[in-house]
């Protein structure tokens, strides 16, 4: 009966990402290519993260908890630095690229935007940091049990989905606003960017007390959310045209 | 979230480094709690039936319930609301009745029995009234007036629960702090308040032993030989109950020379096995201990004084150390199977007289009784040897203060590894018991049949080593039994009177082997006894005398201890190196015929630190002990023991927490919630994104 508890979690922290996969990603090849390359480079930092990770494991005493627990908050804190300098190596190549595409192309225009490959690759780095950080939980909510012999919360499996669309929801804003800071040389930008994904790695150190992670998470993920949209075009007025004004000009294809 | 991340980077090293992931998933430790400590009842089969406990295939799941009285009962039978239940069963409700319905409920998923230390008062049997009575030498051809126990029931307490097919997993919770975390966990999260059902999430347990086989001895192995025939990878389902009986000759006798009829030889017997509802959980205090323990010091005692006598004993003795008798008599049939065919050291033609020592721990009053067949004795001259053992028997005991007496004649024999012999021939022969009829054991063949059955005491002051030394009155008492035995067989054998003060078992000797036998084979004593490769098998508690299978590669099993004891007690110091006790190249060398060398560890000498190795060169040789049935592949034979032990993957128990269905429905509605907004809302934002992102500030790479 605990399939349906599966199917639940999947739903929550995967959904918004299929969705917008479905709609605004399948349908270009190029953009499959940005996506799964923007994953490629999430992973290369996680591995970069682990090698780190494993040495500082091998030279420090096992036994020794309060230094282990620093351990492991040095090491979060590197993989998240890790995480958008592989962002930032990721936006360089993506500009080389563009240049190509912008030379292959016939009216001397790439068939991406910059904006848009910002959202694509961001994307990319929310599904495979929300699947690494889901799946094994994911694995053990097929099980008949449920978290809680020890005292933990009952809610675990719940809140761990919640979390991992946030943080999936949040690399994609995040990915927007940090192309856009390069962009536009806006280096403040990027350093809220890397800020923020500090602090909201930092949050997780609060669990088990949820309430302490989820709210502020969810919060910053809405504020991203918004300045994303903003940054990328977008404004009070124009949600107010979306709604109003339902004949379009032009074709409809066009996400983000 | 990147705290999981963190986790992650963790695992992924850890298996790159490990294959097998010891860090594993922490996941599932914040889920479950893993009993390490518990005793599964398994599937056995024999030519007709099935029968034990197995799990579902992914194990049974159920809500906890701890059972100690009736109105408990009454909840998981009747009234409870979140059925199937656990039963986290008290051992004094571990009773034939209570197991009978839950069986017949559904609303059972499975049991763990909590056994106390202790047996009830009124004694406790899972056992058949009439041991071994499918194979017993009594039946419509011989003796039918005494077939199926009609004259004497032995074991009236037996209720048949080991021999029943439960559909459900039953456990032994063995560690008392394993039991405290389960009751902790019913008491925090499912005890009814306010006469309500408690609310969830509900502490559960999981038990695994899910078993291969299935119906009976003979389809399995149509099954397994199937396997082996059309498989590339051939899964055995069911293994032959079976193991190694443990002889050896007062005299060695050579193992391969023709045999001379005249050449005479006096069987001295006991069963080193027994069983219990639970897999390999059987201490068999005095259904095995008592009588083998004995024999041992019958043994040793001969042994010791056989060098230097005025005159030679005329006839030899095999001390014989049955296995598997519990069930149908592997053992001793395999033997009297292996003479018949002319494959033993001696033929059925070359014994002489037969006495086993059965149950022998629980004298009353210190009588012992000799049991004899009353069918063979119809044959005058069976029972005027019967007649002069018996009165040797009483003579002896006389003498050594062991009051011995005969039952009525029309008593049959009690379950006995003699009937086997009966079964092929007729053989002169007692058996020695502590009963007159009925068995004065309340536990045979139980859990509870442990020290404490044999009342073994220890002054509370001594620790384990003064323990071993210490002589309890239940060493003394098997001790005389072992004397007056030694005496009788040195007396059939032909020893002289002058020669008979000498034999006099050990008290010493007798309470160190009850002490590793019954209560902790890890002592000293015995961990100068054995060698390197048995040494791991011994424990701190007591060894479990369940017969077990042979598996292949598997290593020595603590049975073998017994084997180790005896060469010990009866062999001499060889002189000879590790290397040369070790070969087993039998060529060349006319004692390796005779007898068996064995490399013992030694004792650690008292200002060293290293155990003084040595050879030892004795008698002791082991002989198969697999059912005759399946050497001739005769799987539904009536006549020989047909038992299997089934297969399984997983023996394991957990406790955790289940959550509602209410939980479960509104995770899942949730998630289906999400994924239809998050389409809808993503349908909407890609169907205008023209207008939403309007302002782009980069008009040239807007839009393609």
């Amino acid at each position: 009966m605990t399939v349906a508890v599966f199917f639940g979690c999947t739903f929550i922290a995967f959904g918004p990402a299929f969705a917008l996969f479905v709609f605004t990603i399948a349908r270009d090849p190029l953009r499959v290519i940005i996506l799964i390359a923007g994953a490629f480079f999430w992973l290369l930092s996680l591995l970069m993260s682990s090698l780190v990770w494993f040495i500082a494991m091998k030279a420090s005493n096992n036994e020794d908890y309060q230094l282990q627990r620093g351990l492991l908050i040095f090491g979060v804190m590197f993989s998240v630095i890790l995480q958008e300098v592989f962002r930032f190596a990721y936006y360089k190549l993506l500009r080389k690229a563009m240049e190509g595409l912008v030379a292959l192309s016939e009216d001397d225009s790439s068939p991406i935007s910059v904006q848009q490959m910002a959202y694509v690759a961001g994307l990319g780095y929310g599904i495979m940091s929300g699947a690494f950080s889901m799946i094994n939980i994911l694995a053990d909510s097929l099980g008949p049990g449920t978290v809680g012999i020890h005292g933990e919360s009952q809610y675990y499996f719940l809140t761990s989905a919640f979390m991992t669309m946030a943080i999936t929801l949040l690399h994609t804003f995040w990915g927007v606003l940090f192309f856009d800071g390069c962009e536009k040389r806006k280096w403040w930008m990027i350093a809220v960017v890397v800020c923020l994904h500090l602090l909201v790695s930092g949050l997780t150190f609060l669990n088990p007390v949820y309430e302490g992670s989820l709210p502020p998470a969810y919060i910053i993920t809405v504020a991203m959310g918004v300045w994303a949209f903003l940054s990328s075009g977008g404004s009070l007025e124009s949600i107010r045209n979306s709604f109003t004004c339902s004949k379009s000009s032009v074709n409809s294809q066009v996400g983000s | 979230m990147l705290i999981a991340t963190g986790k992650w980077i963790l695992l992924l090293i850890v298996s790159f480094l490990f294959s097998e992931c010891i860090y594993c998933n922490s996941v599932e430790q914040k889920i479950y709690v893993t009993l390490n400590k518990t005793v599964p009842c398994v599937r056995l089969l024999n030519a007709t039936h099935q029968i034990g406990c197995q799990s579902s295939i992914s194990g049974d799941t159920g809500v906890i319930h701890v059972v100690g009285d009736d109105s408990d009962l009454e909840w998981v039978l009747k009234t409870g609301n979140t059925p199937p239940y656990m039963v986290l069963l008290d051992g004094s409700l571990f009773t034939r009745e209570v197991m009978i319905k839950m069986k017949d409920s559904t609303r059972v998923a499975g049991v763990a029995v909590v056994v106390p230390k202790k047996g009830p008062e009124g004694g406790f049997s899972p056992h058949q009234k009439c041991p071994n009575d499918k194979s017993s030498v009594y039946s419509n051809s011989y003796g039918e007036e005494y077939a199926h126990c009609n004259k004497t029931v032995w074991n009236p307490l037996g209720n048949d629960l080991s021999y029943e097919d439960f559909h459900f997993p039953i456990f032994m919770m063995q560690d008392e702090n394993e039991t405290e975390v389960v009751k902790k966990c019913f008491f925090d999260h499912n005890v009814p308040v306010n006469g309500s059902g408690p609310s969830y999430p509900l502490c559960a347990m999981q038990l695994f032993s899910h078993m291969h086989a299935a119906t009976n001895t003979v389809t399995c192995m149509r099954r397994n030989d199937l396997q082996a025939t059309f498989s590339i990878n051939p899964e055995v389902l069911c293994d032959p109950l079976s193991d190694y009986n443990i002889y050896s000759f007062l005299h060695p006798v050579n193992n391969s020379g023709p045999k001379n009829p005249d050449e005479k030889v006096i069987i001295a017997a006991a069963r080193m096995d027994t069983r219990s509802f639970f897999w390999d959980f059987a201490p068999g205090g005095e259904s095995a201990v008592s009588g083998f323990v004995t024999l041992l010091a019958v043994a040793e005692t001969l042994s010791k004084i056989s060098e230097n006598l005025t005159s030679p004993l005329k006839k030899n003795i095999l001390f014989s150390f049955f296995q598997g008798e519990v069930f149908d008599y592997i053992g001793s049939s395999r033997m009297v199977y292996d003479m018949q065919k002319g494959t033993f050291v001696i033929g059925l033609e070359n014994i002489d007289t037969f006495i086993e020592i059965g149950q022998v721990g629980l004298r009353s009053a210190s009588q012992l009784w000799i049991h004899s067949d009353p069918v063979s004795r119809q044959n005058a001259s069976i029972d005027n040897e019967v007649k002069n053992l018996s009165s040797t028997l009483m003579k002896v005991g006389n003498d050594s203060n062991v009051p011995i007496f005969e039952p009525s004649f029309s008593q049959p024999l009690p379950p006995s590894s003699f009937q086997s012999f009966l079964k092929a021939q007729y053989i002169p022969g007692v058996v020695l018991t502590d009963h007159q009829s009925a068995f004065s054991n309340r536990y045979y063949e139980s859990i509870y049949d442990t020290s404490e059955n044999l009342n073994m005491s220890y002054p509370s002051e001594l620790g384990p080593e003064e323990q071993l030394e210490f002589v309890t009155a239940a060493a003394q008492s098997l001790s005389e039994v072992a004397t007056v035995v030694a005496k009788t067989l040195f007396k059939q054998a032909g020893g002289s009177e002058e020669d008979l003060f000498k034999v006099r078992a050990d008290p010493k000797t007798v309470t160190k082997m009850l002490y590793g036998f019954a209560i902790r084979s890890n002592n000293s004593w015995f961990r100068s006894l054995v060698n390197q490769d048995v040494k791991p098998s011994l424990v701190n508690g007591p060894p479990q005398y369940y017969v077990g299978v042979i598996l292949p590669n598997s290593s020595p099993k603590q049975k073998r201890l017994i084997q180790y004891v005896l060469a010990n007690l009866t062999g001499t110091v060889a002189n000879l190196t590790k290397e040369q006790c070790q070969n087993t190249d039998k060529s060349g060398d006319q004692n390796r015929e005779l007898y068996d060398y064995f490399w013992i560890q030694g004792s650690v000498p008292l200002n060293g630190s290293d155990p003084v190795s040595y050879c030892v060169r004795s008698t002791v040789r082991l002989g198969e002990a697999v059912s005759p049935a399946f050497v001739l592949k005769q799987y539904g034979a009536l006549n020989y023991s047909t038992w299997t032990e089934s297969r399984w993957k997983e023996i394991k128990a957990r406790i955790f927490l289940v959550s509602s269905k209410e939980l479960e429905m509104l995770t899942l509605a949730i998630g289906i919630a999400i994924l239809v907004i998050s389409l809808l809302v993503t349908y909407f934002i890609s169907t205008k994104a023209d207008i939403l992102f309007t302002v782009s500030r980069e008009p040239s790479t807007a839009a393609y």
